[in-house]
C-alpha cells in the first residue's frame, strides 16, 4: 500500500488488450490495443475519442465488467480480477435499483459490507447531504429527474468508499442545462472529496470543463495517442482564451482521428 | 365515464332477462330473476338436497388454492432461475415447451393414479393450468431486468446469491403478478373438468354445475357460473390491489 498517498499512483493500466468475438461473423474485433497508463491519487483524469473508439470498454476493463484479453490492471498496487467495490462505476443509465428508494439505494452497497442498517442509513444520509438530496431520501427513482437520479447514483458508489470513481458518460442523457449543473456540482464534490476520478466522455467541453488530465484515444482499435495537461484552475470559465484554445486542440486532435478512422 | 360501469351490466341483464322470457335464448335457458332464484335454493337447500352452496363454494376454493399455491410457489423459482441462467434454460426450457401445450384434462388418468379420489387430484389439475402461464411470465420477467442493474450491483460488491435475491427478484416481480393473476384466471377454468373426477364427497362449484346439467337445472348451472365469475373476479381484484402496494415502486 505504499503507493496509496497522495500522489502515489492509485491506479496503473500496463498494455491493456480486448478482443471481442464477433457473434454473426466469428470475426475478432480489436477494441484496446495496448492502452499503458498511470493515474495518480485524487486526479480527476477525463477519457476522450471518436465514437466506438473503445473509451467504454476501457473503463468497464477497469471496473472488472469486461475482462481484457491481455495486460494487466493495478488498484493500489494489487491486479484486479472482476468488479469490487474500490472501484465504484456510475452509468450514463444511471442504474438505480428502480424498487428501492432514493436511501435504500445509497444503503445497497453498505450493507453488502457487512454495516449494520443503522449505520448504513446514516452514512447514506449523509452522503445524500452531500450530493444536496436530504429531502428525497424516501422517493423512488421514477420520481426524480435525470439529474437527480444521477446524484443519488453517484452517492450510492461514494457510500462505499471507492479508491476510484470510474464514470461512464453519465450526464450524456441530461439536457444540456442540467449537464452544465452537474459538471459544476461534481467539480465541487471533488474538490470536497480526496477521490479518483476517471471520466469518459465524448464532449471535448466537458473534458476541458471537468479533467486536469484528457486522455485522447485512437479510432478503433484504441490507444492513447494525445495526453492534454490542463492547468487552469477551478472552478473553470468556459469563457476564458485558455479554456477555448485548449478545447480547440482537443477538437483537433479529434478531427483528425475522426478522418483517420473513416478511411 | 363512469356511469357506463355501472349501465353496461344493467343494459345486459335487462336485455338477458326480456329475451329469455320471450323464450328467445332456447327451451330451458333461465332468466336473470330465475337464476337468483336458483341462487337462493341452492344457498338454502342445495343441490343435491342437503350440499348446500356454502360447502361447494369453500370445496373448490380449497381445491383452486391449493393447486394455485403449489403452482406458484415451484413455478417462480423455477422460471427465476431459467430466465437469470442460461444453464436453467437449456436444460428446462424443452421440458416446459413440450409439457405446456398438453391440456390439463388429458392429465386426469394419471391425477386418479397417482392421487386417487379426492382434493388432490383435483388441486393437481388445477395446478397443470396455472403453473406453466406462471412459469413463462416469471422468465419474461426475469430476463426483463435491466443488465446495467446486476452491473452496478456487482461493482458495489454483491455476490451471485445477492445479486439473485436482491435484484433479479425484485425485478421479475412485475411480470410475476401478470403470471399470478393469469394463473387464477386459467385455475378457475379448469376447476369444473378437475372436479369432474376429483370429487367424492360431493362439494364443488364444477361438480354441481354438472350435476345440475344432467338434470336440466339451467338455473344452477348459470348460478354456478355466476359465482365462479364473482370470486375469479374478487380474486383478481385481491391480486390487483396486492400489486399495487408491493410493488408502488412503478
Amino acid at each position: 500500500m505504499e503507493m496509496s498517498g497522495s500522489g502515489g499512483t492509485v491506479l496503473e493500466l500496463r498494455s491493456l488488450e480486448k478482443m471481442f468475438t464477433e457473434k454473426k461473423t466469428g470475426r475478432e474485433l480489436e477494441v484496446l490495443d495496448g492502452i499503458d497508463l498511470e493515474i495518480g491519487q485524487g486526479r480527476f483524469t477525463c477519457v476522450v475519442g471518436p465514437s466506438g473508439c473503445g473509451k467504454t470498454t476501457l473503463l468497464r476493463a477497469i471496473g472488472g465488467l469486461v475482462e481484457p484479453t491481455s495486460g494487466e490492471i493495478f488498484l493500489d498496487g494489487h491486479p484486479v480480477t472482476g468488479p469490487g467495490p474500490e472501484r465504484g462505476m456510475v452509468f450514463q443509465e444511471y442504474a438505480l435499483f428502480p424498487w428501492r428508494t432514493v436511501l435504500k439505494n445509497v444503503t445497497f452497497g453498505l450493507t453488502l459490507k457487512g454495516i449494520s442498517a443503522i449505520d448504513a442509513r446514516a452514512s447514506a444520509r449523509e452522503y445524500l447531504e452531500t450530493v444536496g438530496l436530504t429531502d428525497y431520501e424516501n422517493l423512488y427513482p421514477r420520481e426524480l429527474s435525470g439529474g437527480m437520479k444521477q446524484r443519488v447514483a453517484i452517492a450510492r458508489t461514494l457510500a462505499v468508499e471507492p479508491r476510484i470513481l470510474l464514470m461512464d458518460e453519465p450526464f450524456a442523457s441530461l439536457d444540456a442545462q442540467a449537464r452544465n449543473g452537474m459538471q459544476e456540482f461534481l467539480v465541487e464534490l471533488w474538490r470536497e472529496t480526496p477521490v479518483t476520478i476517471v471520466f469518459v466522455t465524448h464532449s471535448v467541453d466537458e473534458a476541458v470543463f471537468l479533467g486536469q488530465e484528457i486522455i485522447g484515444l485512437s479510432g478503433r482499435p484504441a490507444r492513447i495517442v494525445e495526453k492534454f495537461t490542463n492547468e487552469l484552475p477551478y472552478p473553470r470559465n468556459r469563457t476564458d482564451a485558455a479554456f477555448t484554445d485548449l478545447r480547440a486542440r482537443i477538437l483537433d486532435y479529434l478531427t483528425k482521428e475522426m478522418a483517420d478512422s473513416y478511411v | 365515464m363512469k356511469k357506463w360501469k355501472v349501465i353496461s351490466p344493467l343494459v345486459f341483464i335487462v336485455l338477458w332477462q326480456v329475451l329469455a322470457s320471450a323464450g328467445a335464448l332456447g327451451k330451458g335457458v333461465p332468466s336473470p330473476v330465475q337464476v337468483v332464484q336458483g341462487l337462493y335454493q341452492l344457498t338454502v337447500t342445495g343441490f343435491p338436497p342437503g350440499y348446500k352452496l356454502l360447502g361447494d363454494i369453500l370445496s373448490s376454493l380449497a381445491r383452486v388454492l391449493l393447486g394455485f399455491g403449489i403452482a406458484v410457489v415451484l413455478a417462480v423459482p423455477i422460471g427465476i432461475l431459467m430466465g437469470w441462467s442460461s444453464w436453467f434454460d437449456v436444460v428446462l426450457d424443452p421440458i416446459v415447451e413440450a409439457l405446456r401445450p398438453i391440456p390439463p384434462l388429458a392429465w386426469l388418468p394419471f391425477a386418479l393414479v397417482w392421487f386417487g379420489l379426492g382434493y388432490l387430484s383435483a388441486a393437481f389439475v388445477i395446478f397443470l393450468g396455472v403453473f406453466f402461464p406462471v412459469v413463462l411470465n416469471t422468465v419474461a420477467g426475469a430476463r426483463s431486468v435491466d443488465p446495467y442493474l446486476e452491473e452496478a450491483a456487482r461493482t458495489l460488491g454483491a455476490d451471485r446469491r445477492t445479486i439473485l435475491l436482491k435484484v433479479i427478484v425484485p425485478g421479475s416481480l412485475p411480470s410475476i403478478f401478470t403470471g399470478v393473476r393469469i394463473g387464477i384466471g386459467v385455475g378457475w377454468m379448469t376447476l369444473v373438468a378437475a372436479e369432474l373426477i376429483g370429487v367424492k364427497n360431493g362439494y364443488g362449484l364444477g361438480y354441481m354445475i354438472m350435476n345440475a346439467g344432467e338434470v336440466a337445472r339451467f338455473d344452477y348451472v348459470v348460478g354456478g357460473m355466476v359465482v365462479i365469475g364473482l370470486i375469479g373476479f374478487l380474486m383478481d381484484r385481491a391480486i390487483k390491489y396486492a400489486e399495487k402496494r408491493l410493488l408502488k415502486w412503478r
